[in-house]
């Protein structure tokens, strides 16, 4: 007897039509793509030729002379980020008690504070450092507010999110026992969430580090500076050496601050 | 046995302290670090509140000059926006190709051996440290300007992230069907075609749209550095101080970011 699998179910047609419409979308927009995108690859490819061995092997070969200066600028760029995210954890938190349906009764108030969340997430970080360079001039100062602003938006949602998950018969408890606004606050709720805000602002310090190595880049402070230098100088031994400290740092900072996050949470 | 200082006394109520002596001095600890930490890297880099006093006026007289937007360049704008939406397409595609044997050699469920499960994940997590710009200006100095560099960087800046999540999600399923498999007889390739990849589908098309919202959000760095996009635009705008055409630009790029975000987490609450 020959073995036979069972027959397939049949799938109702409006799903096989909507996948039948996915699937067009897809492939439209696959043509679009490659059908608009303009490269020139003979160019491109005597370039590379030409280019290979003066970019690469200097990669690889950086410049220890100017160790001390950029790892000088490289912690630069970690108080920068320490800063930024510091402030964004603090001012995040009355954001997040906005935004979560919990605290906020009123649905307009939790509705308005998400979408302004949401509005800040939007906004690429580069382009916060490049207003912010245009409002307070070429200095660290501008990768501060670049770096908190775009924060803010990450942390109050995911502070919102931690806040709505709360076991809130704790704080019923205490309702009706007659405990007041603040009392709750302090004895219900931050017990609960203080493990989980920290380990969130932790992370967010990490991405802020990265972030904040490229913010040099428009003038905004940190070892992006010397990346733009480098990059318009050409000086590809200075480059691998920027970047053998920014991959050195960033690991470090990825594994302490995961170990960190462990042990808290 | 009950700690004397638990009993109540008679004639008051005794309310056990909330948090124990332990955490509190940790906090107390931290909070002294912290705050000295900031003090330290705040003279650093010259951030004080009477910069911040003084900044804010400023910012705001800043500000009105990018009042109102100028769109009348927003031919230009499209076309590159279109370049930027082309480009991040093609480089999450790429990407996506290449993350399936990385993830697979980079999950310890499927990589039996350590060695090479080790050297591809620490190979990642160093792929991963590089940030995007430097990728740009590494690929602009060997291809020149334009889209293809920018590809290039992107997709190399998304290989770390997608193959990261994506052997995360195969590490964190469900063995039992692909052990009953390798007990029947299926081999290597068979186990990984009918027993994995059914179970890890849906995430991997979810973290590819992910991927594709950072890389329409990072090609803006890339035009910086002259890598295509529409990033280029908005730096020339700056630089020749059209702030109200600059402004233009930036609410174009915003509004594309918010509809892709939309319609891909649309699309992610669904398959998923």
């Amino acid at each position: 007897m020959a073995l036979q699998l069972p027959p397939k179910k049949k799938r109702p047609f409006a799903k096989r039509a909507r996948n039948w419409l996915i699937a067009l979308a897809v492939i439209a927009i696959y043509i679009w793509t490659f059908t608009g995108i303009e490269i020139d690859f003979a160019k491109a490819g005597e370039r590379m030729a030409n280019n290979f061995h003066r970019v690469i092997p200097r990669l690889f070969d950086p410049n220890w002379e100017t160790f001390s200066q950029v790892m000088d600028k490289m912690m630069e760029t970690l108080f920068i980020a320490f800063i930024g995210s510091l402030s964004a954890a603090v001012l995040a938190v009355p954001l997040g008690f906005l935004s979560a349906r919990n605290m906020t009764r009123n649905r307009v108030l939790t509705v308005a504070g998400k979408w302004i969340l949401s509005a800040i997430r939007a906004f690429p970080d580069l382009i916060l450092a490049i207003l912010f360079v245009v409002a307070v001039g070429a200095k660290p100062f501008a990768g501060v507010l670049a770096i908190a602003v775009g924060s803010i938006g990450m942390l109050g949602k995911l502070y919102s999110e931690v806040l709505e998950s709360i076991d809130m018969k704790v704080v019923e408890a205490m309702e009706a026992n007659g405990a007041n606004k603040i009392q709750i606050l302090f004895h219900g709720i931050l017990p609960q969430i203080i493990p989980e805000f920290l380990s969130y602002a932790i992370y967010r310090f990490e991405i802020d580090v990265r972030a904040s190595s490229v913010l040099g880049y428009v003038g905004a402070g940190g070892i992006g500076t010397l990346i733009y230098f480098a990059s318009a100088n050409r000086n590809w031994n200075d480059m691998g050496m920027i970047l053998f400290v920014i991959i050195l740092v960033v690991t470090v900072i990825d594994l302490l601050s995961g170990y960190i996050r462990k042990r808290i949470v | 046995m009950v700690k004397k200082q638990d009993q109540p006394v008679s004639g008051q109520v005794y309310a056990p302290p909330v948090y124990p002596m332990k955490t509190k001095t940790r906090i107390t600890v931290l909070f002294v670090v912290m705050v000295g930490l900031l003090i330290y890297s705040s003279q650093r880099t010259e951030v004080t509140f009477s910069s911040l006093a003084t900044g804010i006026p400023n910012m705001v007289q800043v500000f009105v000059k990018f009042f109102p937007p100028d769109f009348d360049i927003m031919d230009a704008v499209i076309k590159r926006l279109a370049e930027t939406i082309q480009m991040a397409v093609i480089a999450t595609t790429f990407a996506a190709l290449l993350c399936v044997p990385l993830s697979l050699l980079a999950a310890r469920n499927i990589m039996p051996n350590r060695w090479v499960y080790f050297t591809v994940r620490t190979f990642l997590n160093i792929l991963r440290t590089i940030p995007d710009i430097v990728l740009a200006v590494i690929f602009v100095g060997l291809f020149g300007i334009g889209a293809l560099s920018g590809i290039l960087a992107l997709i190399i800046f998304s290989l770390g992230i997608l193959a990261k999540l994506i052997s995360e999600t195969i590490e964190a399923v469900d063995m039992k069907p692909i052990e009953a498999m390798r007990a029947s007889g299926a081999n290597s390739l068979q186990t990984i075609c009918f027993g994995l990849v059914p179970q890890v589908l849906p995430q991997f098309f979810s973290f590819v749209l992910y991927v594709l919202e950072i890389n329409i959000r990072a090609s803006v760095v890339l035009g910086l550095v002259g890598a295509g996009g529409i990033g280029l635009l908005l730096d020339q705008q700056i630089k020749f101080y059209n702030y109200p055409q600059a402004m233009a630009i930036i609410i174009v790029i915003f509004a594309a970011v918010v509809i892709i975000e939309f319609i891909s987490t649309k699309i992610r609450e669904a398959i998923v």
